[in-house]
């Protein structure tokens, strides 16, 4: 493997994304309204106002829970364990939706996308190993998403601080759990569902027919690290860990065998 | 001398449909060689399959004595490729582009703007290719395939969209590059342009090569009673010449196309006629043009099967 002309496939890549502001102008909207917007609105409401609906039922929600959950949460008014719950517990999928929709964008486009503008033609009769450019198309549609995340969880951690920090006595946010899910939960995850949307891509005749199939078989995957999203965050235990390590042992397996799958033919539209 | 590019009993099919069959040829270091055939004739399928673009179903393929399949990437380093569809990234610059296929090739950005500049692209290489005009796509895609300098060169329609002019200092730089010892196989379905830089010309119907060699020999092989065009001050003189013998067959086209049993009796035809008074303007030996060359071949072979 020949990381120079990997690193120049992920490049010219992200330097097309960058320069696609048709691309990126909705998905800085999307993470806007996932990271801040949705959560801003959340806690103002919680912390602002004083005994709404929403707290009590967040409250009541919160006794229903097994006891080891309910001591993980902060004491306080009621205002202050809705915010912590709401901050730290509900709207932990949001880590999960937006690298996964940004991503599954990019890597949709992957290699039907070559195809279609004909530049696949190029990059087949180049002196770059089927691999590098497997490698390359992976990176350049995961860069994006975990980039997009790792912003937005910087921003998310902000906002949740500011409006939510002053009732939990100072800065409480990222939890262990948040720790835990964005650097070591959520990348095979974004693996798995990569490594799936790039084999269909590369099967797929056009770039539209790829999105959609894309989006079918990634929404189990997003399902799947939307439930593990919230067992993790709520419970970071060892248990979360081991959930971490398989998610990363199916990403390689998911990887290596889309790699495999994966021909030079496929660059030109054909293979089989 | 090894060959440049060889072809042994190649086949590749897509499915139900064969895109070339049982195809052997060889390009000889340092030569043209044209490729001439219909559209879905297998000329495209024949330069996929020379990088190892394409995998063949049976058959070898060599480029100077190399595997495309086993020895991909040093195949691909030798090898410059102009594809049919000059496509580039139209969102990036057309430095960006050349930088790419610098990076991907090993060129330094000194490379990039050398090969820019024997195109006549340099430029322009700042605007991004999204607002290129096609000779100028075209252009870019004949700089990034000479990029490496490399001594094979594939050419798959490399003139298309091209203008005139642009046409004609392509096929001179082509012509150029041969006499340098790059080999070059161009696949073309128009004739005029392969005309007069060929050294060798294959016609290939359904996939195969049906006719192989250098245009002379096959124009003697295949057109078998030579043209000469013919005129003169006063035409009238022309009125009789289809009752003699060495004549098979005349029409105007512009001028008189004779058509003779032998180009051994035209000086005797000329001696005739300026006996009989013709002052003539115009005696013109037809070497059988290529096109002449291809229909008749297409006559002979297109519907071999």
């Amino acid at each position: 493997m020949n990381w120079a002309r990997v690193r120049t496939i992920v490049r010219t890549d992200l330097r097309q994304l960058f320069k696609s502001r048709d691309y990126w102008g909705p998905l800085i909207v999307l993470a806007f309204l996932f990271f801040v917007v949705i959560p801003g609105m959340a806690l103002f409401s919680v912390t602002q106002v004083e005994s709404n609906d929403f707290v009590a039922q967040l409250n009541n929600m919160l006794d229903t829970l097994p006891g080891s959950i309910q001591a993980g949460v902060v004491e306080g008014s009621p205002g202050a364990r809705a915010a912590y719950v709401l901050a730290v517990y509900l709207l932990a999928p949001i880590a999960v939706v937006v690298p996964l929709t940004v991503s599954s964008a990019v890597g949709a486009h992957a290699i039907v996308g070559e195809r279609e503008k004909g530049t696949g033609e190029f990059m087949a009769h180049a002196p770059v190993s089927i691999h590098e450019i497997y490698v390359g198309k992976l990176l350049a549609s995961l860069i994006p998403g975990y980039l997009a995340t790792i912003a937005g969880f910087a921003v998310y951690s902000l906002v949740a601080n500011t409006l939510a920090g002053p009732l939990l006595g100072g800065w409480f946010f990222p939890t262990a759990g948040w720790w835990l899910l964005i650097l070591w939960v959520l990348p095979p995850f974004l693996a798995v569902a990569l490594a799936i949307i790039v084999w269909v891509s590369g099967r797929m005749k056009s770039t539209a027919a790829s999105q959609q199939a894309a989006s079918l078989v990634s929404l189990p995957v997003i399902l799947l690290a939307y439930g593990v999203a919230g067992g993790v965050v709520v419970n970071p235990t060892r248990g979360a860990l081991v959930i971490g390590a398989v998610a990363w042992t199916i990403a390689i397996t998911a990887l290596v065998a889309g790699a495999k799958a994966f021909d030079r033919e496929r660059l030109l539209g054909f293979g089989g | 001398m090894t060959p440049a590019i060889e072809f042994q009993a190649v086949g590749r099919s897509f499915g139900d449909v064969v895109a070339v069959t049982d195809l052997t040829i060889s390009v000889p270091a340092g030569s043209i060689t044209v490729l001439l055939g219909p559209n879905g004739a297998g000329k495209t399928t024949t330069v996929r399959l020379t990088t190892g673009a394409l995998r063949a179903d049976t058959g070898t393929v060599r480029v100077h004595g190399l595997d495309p399949i086993a020895d991909g990437e040093q195949v691909r380093r030798r090898c410059g490729v102009v594809p049919p569809k000059p496509a580039m990234y139209d969102r990036l610059s057309g430095w960006d582009n050349l930088a790419f296929a610098a990076d991907l090739f090993g060129v330094s950005r000194a490379g990039i703007e050398e090969a820019a500049g024997r195109f006549g692209i340099a430029h322009a290489l700042g605007q991004t290719v999204g607002g290129y005009s096609t000779g100028m796509r075209t252009r870019l895609a004949l700089a990034r395939a000479f990029l490496h300098d490399p001594d094979v060169l594939l050419l798959d329609e490399p003139t298309a969209g091209l203008d005139p002019e642009s046409a004609r200092a392509v096929l001179t730089l082509i012509t150029e590059l041969a006499s340098t010892g790059r080999s070059i196989l161009m696949c073309t379905h128009l004739l005029h342009e392969a005309e007069g830089i060929a050294d060798q010309v294959a016609l290939m119907v359904n996939g195969s090569v049906r006719a192989l060699g250098a245009p002379r020999m096959l124009a003697d092989r295949y057109i078998e009673r030579p043209l000469v065009l013919l005129d003169a001050e006063d035409r009238t003189v022309f009125e009789s010449i289809g009752e003699r013998p060495e004549v098979r067959n005349t029409r105007w086209n512009g001028a008189l196309e004779v058509e003779l049993e032998s180009l051994g009796a035209l000086p005797d035809l000329v001696t005739s006629l300026v006996a009989d008074g013709a002052r003539l303007t115009r005696v013109e030996p037809q070497a059988g043009s290529l096109s002449d060359l291809y229909f008749e071949m297409q006559r002979v072979h297109g519907s071999d099967t």
